[in-house]
């Protein structure tokens, strides 16, 4: 165990006193989830970090020649390789700390959007996983190529509106259910796997810590509120991380050693999804007249997959 | 002459790849298996798996990843190497550019074999002419002594402060990969010495240092970030000359940026890269003993090519006949492009092309002598009948 012997409480008094490793001055839009998220992750950390950063509006939003956001190292090189890319580097490290050539001790962590990451980085990352290495892979899942103007991905969500399946009379939005990436991730057996959000910070840098402790591969997907792809005001898109883990669209759960752990159940507090979707213009739509059914499949799609990870806790409790 | 080098071996260019880089003991290969490059990734993973080398491998699941991670791993600071072939290369043409532009010496066994399709896994060039631009340096090699010479320079070339480019080695698919041949090793000692330890510029894991690789560039710096580059390039001919004369004068094997064979008063001469050199050095020997004034012009670097001195060495001759073992479909071959562009400043020779040995088709030593028979006659006529033709290939 790596764990180091002093961590930093996580109280907002502590990490105050925190060096900042993304600064203020990049540029992301208002609003947007990414930067919180990685200011979160970086602040969770207490050792040396290394990071790779897949192709995205995180990576073209925070490294403008000759400008950087980065206070630690940082390395950007392709769109579908951010996993491939971190492999190497954390490899090179391991061969360097064998040869003595390296003393100092460092976590390796890969950011990518969910184009990055779902899609065109599925490959590299699933043979990262597999491959064991020392590396914390996050996905920041705003469910579109917003970077390059909201196109569909496989994260994009039932019925969304996007800009290559965008509504109209005949076509109402993404007619296919999302790929849930988590638990794909959660088969390869990786050491850690979790689902996060930016509303519940405590919870999603304890993840972090608890992933970067095993020394193995990690995967952490994060959803992330973008105004620009949802259509939602900027300043709602903390409520909308918090709305989207309330209504059990994004259920905060990890994955370890087999054994499955819901962090927020709900309960009977559980919202319908309608509270989530009614914010947000990219499924204006399904609220029309004639519709009823799509947002009635949305509800269902929902409930189908919180009851089968509730059910995944349950058979992994024995 | 170097008086360490004299233990001869009998080996495949496979295995004398794989045992210039287990002398180089890279600090990361990752690499991903294609024939016919594969022999090279098995041997030196048997090296890893007896503890014979420092390496750390990865074992990725594409060669898209063989590169990306090669990248992250030169960036994070140590040397790195891969091998592939044809399709492998294809599937690593996104991050070729990328590895030169942020400048990493890494360093690729490049086995060369013909892209699909058809699908064919037989040696041909069209592989490494498709990284012409890729602003990587591309060393080719006649047989597996040259291939192993190569691999052990590589390196040093690479890494010279003034060039930091990546590097790919080429040898013939099958025809040089898996045939057996007799050829020395240098002693590891010796090897160690000459390529020295590596010294990182600006790595990623100096972490109280921390750096951003991989900017976004606008309009405002891409060009200039590119002209580096093409410098860059410019300064590896001198580079290259100098690391082969010093490797000649340590190793007793000499190597310039092209083989000139009996180029000197020759009037008819054949340009080829690769194990074709081979077939036509005997024939070249034999015209010769019939009084006709042959010679071959072999390239060993093709980028940077060096357009003022082969230039200077064909322009004396009255016809010379390219060889292209790849074709870029509705232009010249590549080879003969570059041989027009070195000798255009001339009122040199007559230039044709052929293609020839395409998926791995032989090339015979009467197929030489038609070649020799065709320049013989382009030279007294001053006329080619087609600048580019196919041979050895069914109407």
């Amino acid at each position: 165990m790596s764990t180091p012997t002093q961590e930093t409480p996580l109280t907002l008094k502590a990490l105050t006193h925190k060096p900042v490793h993304l600064t203020g001055g990049h540029r992301m839009c208002s609003g947007c989830g990414a930067p919180t998220i990685v200011r979160q992750v970086l602040m969770a950390i207490d050792e040396p970090v290394v990071i790779a950063n897949a192709t995205g509006c995180l990576e073209v939003s925070t490294c403008l020649f000759p400008y950087t956001a980065w206070q630690v190292p940082w390395m950007h090189s392709a769109f579908e390789n951010a996993a491939a890319t971190a492999s190497g580097i954390e490899t090179m490290y391991r061969s360097l700390r064998k040869q003595g050539k390296l003393k100092k001790e460092m976590k390796f962590i890969a950011f990518g959007g969910d184009g990055g990451t779902y899609d065109i980085g599925f490959q590299a990352l699933s043979g990262a996983m597999e491959r064991g290495h020392q590396l914390l892979y996050i996905c920041y899942d705003n469910g579109a190529y917003m970077n390059t103007g909201i196109q569909r991905s496989s994260a994009t969500p039932f019925g969304a509106d996007t800009t290559t399946q965008p509504v109209g009379s005949k076509i109402q939005g993404k007619t296919q259910r999302r790929k849930d990436l988590t638990r794909i991730m959660a088969a390869h057996n990786v050491a850690y796997a979790a689902q996060a959000s930016p509303h519940n910070w405590k919870d999603l840098m304890t993840k972090v810590r608890k992933a970067l402790a095993t020394n193995g591969p990690a995967y952490m997907g994060v959803v992330s509120p973008c105004n620009r792809g949802w259509r939602s005001q900027t300043n709602d898109s903390i409520l909308l991380s918090r709305l989207a883990v309330d209504t059990c669209y994004w259920p905060l759960y990890e994955v370890q050693d087999g054994k499955w752990t819901i962090n927020y159940d709900p309960k009977d507090r559980k919202k319908p999804i309608t509270e989530w979707l009614k914010p947000q213009g990219r499924f204006k739509h399904l609220f029309a007249p004639g519709n009823e059914a799509l947002l009635a499949r949305f509800q269902e799609l929902v409930d189908q997959d919180w009851e089968s990870l509730r059910k995944l806790q349950e058979m992994s409790k024995s | 002459m170097g008086a360490t080098t004299t233990k001869i071996v009998a080996v495949t260019g496979n295995q004398a790849v794989a045992e210039a880089l287990r002398q180089l003991n890279p600090d990361v290969m990752p690499a991903y298996p294609i024939t016919p490059s594969t022999g090279i990734m098995e041997s030196f993973t048997k090296f890893v798996s007896d503890g014979k080398v420092d390496t750390e491998t990865i074992l990725v699941e594409s060669e898209h990843s063989a590169m990306s991670a090669c990248i992250g791993a030169s960036a994070a600071g140590g040397r790195v190497a891969t091998a592939t072939s044809a399709q492998g290369l294809a599937l690593m043409w996104e991050m070729l550019h990328i590895a030169s532009g942020y400048r990493l010496p890494i360093l690729m066994a490049l086995v060369n074999r013909a892209l699909s399709a058809p699908l064919n896994i037989h040696g041909d060039h069209s592989d490494g002419m498709g990284m012409r631009d890729c602003s990587w340096i591309q060393l080719f090699s006649e047989n597996a002594q040259e291939a192993y010479d190569n691999t052990i320079m590589a390196y040093r070339i690479a890494e010279h402060k003034d060039v930091r480019l990546p590097i790919a080695v080429n040898m013939d698919g099958f025809i040089i990969s898996h045939s057996i041949e007799s050829m020395t090793f240098i002693p590891d000692a010796e090897v160690k010495k000459f390529v020295g330890d590596y010294i990182a510029i600006d790595p990623l894991l100096d972490i109280d240092h921390p750096k951003s690789i991989g900017a976004l560039v606008l309009p405002d710096y891409y060009m200039e970030h590119k002209r580096a580059q093409h410098e860059a390039m410019l300064n590896a001919k001198k580079v290259i000359s100098d690391v082969s004369a010093e490797f000649a004068r340590l190793f007793g094997r000499k190597y310039d940026l092209f083989e000139s064979y009996r180029l000197e008063d020759a009037e008819v001469v054949l340009v080829a890269l690769n194990s074709a050199a081979g077939t036509i050095k005997d024939e070249v020997d034999r015209y010769r003993e019939k009084g006709v004034k042959a010679g071959l012009l072999k390239p060993r670097v093709f980028r940077p090519f060096p357009y003022e001195e082969v230039g200077a060495a064909l322009k004396n001759a009255k016809a010379v006949c390219v060889m292209d073992r790849a074709d870029s479909y509705g232009g010249y071959g590549p080879l003969f492009m570059e041989i027009a562009s070195a000798v255009q400043p001339h009122r040199g020779p007559v230039l044709f092309n052929k293609v020839y040995g395409l998926g791995g088709r032989d090339l015979m030593p009467l197929d030489v002598d038609q070649l020799i028979d065709e320049t013989i006659e382009v030279a007294k006529t001053g006329k080619a009948k087609m600048v580019k033709e196919y041979i050895t290939v069914r109407n």
